[in-house]
């Protein structure tokens, strides 16, 4: 039971790596801000709920269990205000490229 | 050993960060590459198992000190400074990293240098932590073995607060704090204000309340307190309030006075400044963490709503 649970974690939280690696490399290689601002929110929003999930096989209590998918909860919320404050600040043209 | 590769790469990254912090040329950059490193000290922390101290470093270290460079940042470049004043002196910087490199080298030397076992008085520490009705050994170091040395912060905060007052030229003195915020209902800030902000005042309340046997404690609680009221005025929802209030003047006495005021109390129950009688250290402690927490609260938001720029006659 255990290691099914250890294999479910690893695997969700390597999936989670993973799409922090792809959200990064969007943010490097990407051309300008929004479709920076589009790899790493998307990408980010998805690799934390990936390893929240993944950690979610290891919590203990459920009281554990539901503080980290407030964390999730939370990091969304922060993500996507973030994301749409920068893009607002480029349309007005006070970021630029 | 398990985690020693972890604890490389994250030594490794705290002191790429933090030579980034030094050679980037924006002010801006700088900035937040100083928050970063703030959050992977906070790490390092969580690693040393000195869970109030991460909390400390993330909220305190991190956040808000982070918001005030920030604030600062934007400051020096909408006054335009020259470039020269940005731009110390080889001289200056010379003497400026000598010192860095003596500082680090002494706390380096002091460290290796420790004899093993290093001396510590955590035994002491927890052997008369029943006596201040604590459970939280930090908790008791802070407000009962070591409550003056808490009292001094909270004053040296006070005064801080004053010296960013007293940069307003005498025409906007006593008016408001910081440029207006106009309020938006569309924008994303105002909801994430509106949704936030009852989470986070009770995560804040709750942070200082589990100080008492639990990492957490009013410096932590109220940076998140502070950071709630600085959302919802950087959101436009409430005005900063005229610093020559006087509600806000209490707010902001009111922790330090009553920590005084309990401290003298000490002088006739116990003996001593800011000794507690042995039943009510509790109640004693709880009576000074309260109001303690709102007045710091009230200071650190203030602090980086910067010193009055509008008049109170408009």
């Amino acid at each position: 039971m255990s290691l099914a649970l250890d294999a479910l974690t690893i695997g969700a939280v390597c999936a989670g790596a993973f799409f922090f690696m792809a959200g990064t490399v969007g943010l490097l290689r990407f051309p300008d801000t929004l479709s920076r601002l589009h790899a790493l929110t998307k990408a980010d929003n998805l690799g934390l709920g990936l390893i929240v999930l993944g950690l979610l096989f290891q919590a203990e209590a459920p009281f554990l269990a539901l503080k980290l998918v407030g964390v999730w909860l939370l990091g969304l919320l922060a993500g996507a205000t973030v994301a749409q404050l920068i893009a607002q600040a480029v349309q007005r043209g006070r970021l630029h490229e | 050993m398990d985690h020693l590769v972890f604890d490389i790469v994250l030594a490794a990254l705290i002191v790429g960060v933090a030579a980034w912090t030094n050679v980037a040329r924006d002010t801006l950059a700088a900035v937040i590459a100083f928050v970063a490193c703030g959050l992977l000290l906070a790490l390092v922390w969580v690693r040393l198992v000195a869970p109030d101290v991460a909390l400390t470093e993330a909220a305190l270290g991190s956040g808000l000190t982070g918001g005030l460079l920030l604030g600062a940042s934007l400051r020096v470049r909408r006054t335009g400074t020259p470039a020269a004043a940005e731009q110390p002196s080889t001289s200056l910087r010379v003497a400026a990293a000598g010192m860095c490199i003596a500082v680090t080298a002494g706390l380096a030397g002091i460290v290796l240098l420790l004899p093993e076992p290093a001396p510590t008085l955590a035994a002491s520490a927890l052997a008369n932590m029943a006596a201040t009705g604590l459970g939280n050994p930090v908790t008791a170091v802070l407000m009962a073995y070591r409550a003056i040395d808490t009292l001094l912060e909270v004053v040296v905060l006070l005064f801080a607060l004053l010296g960013v007052w007293s940069l307003a030229p005498d025409r906007v003195w006593g008016g408001f704090p910081g440029p207006r915020h106009r309020p938006d209902p569309d924008k994303p800030l105002a909801f994430v204000a509106q949704l936030l902000v009852p989470v986070g005042i009770l995560v804040g309340i709750h942070i200082f309340w589990i100080g008492s046997v639990a990492p957490g404690g009013e410096f932590q609680g109220a940076t998140i307190l502070a950071a709630m009221w600085i959302l919802t005025m950087l959101a436009g929802l409430v005005g900063a309030p005229a610093v020559s209030r006087r509600w806000l003047r209490f707010l902001l006495v009111g922790g330090p006075a009553v920590f005084v005021a309990i401290g003298l109390v000490g002088f006739a129950a116990a003996g001593a400044f800011l000794a507690y009688p042995k039943d009510y250290a509790k109640l004693m402690i709880l009576s000074i963490e309260v109001p303690l927490t709102l007045s710091i609260a009230g200071m650190l938001a203030l602090l980086v709503a910067g010193p009055p720029e509008r008049t109170l006659q408009r």
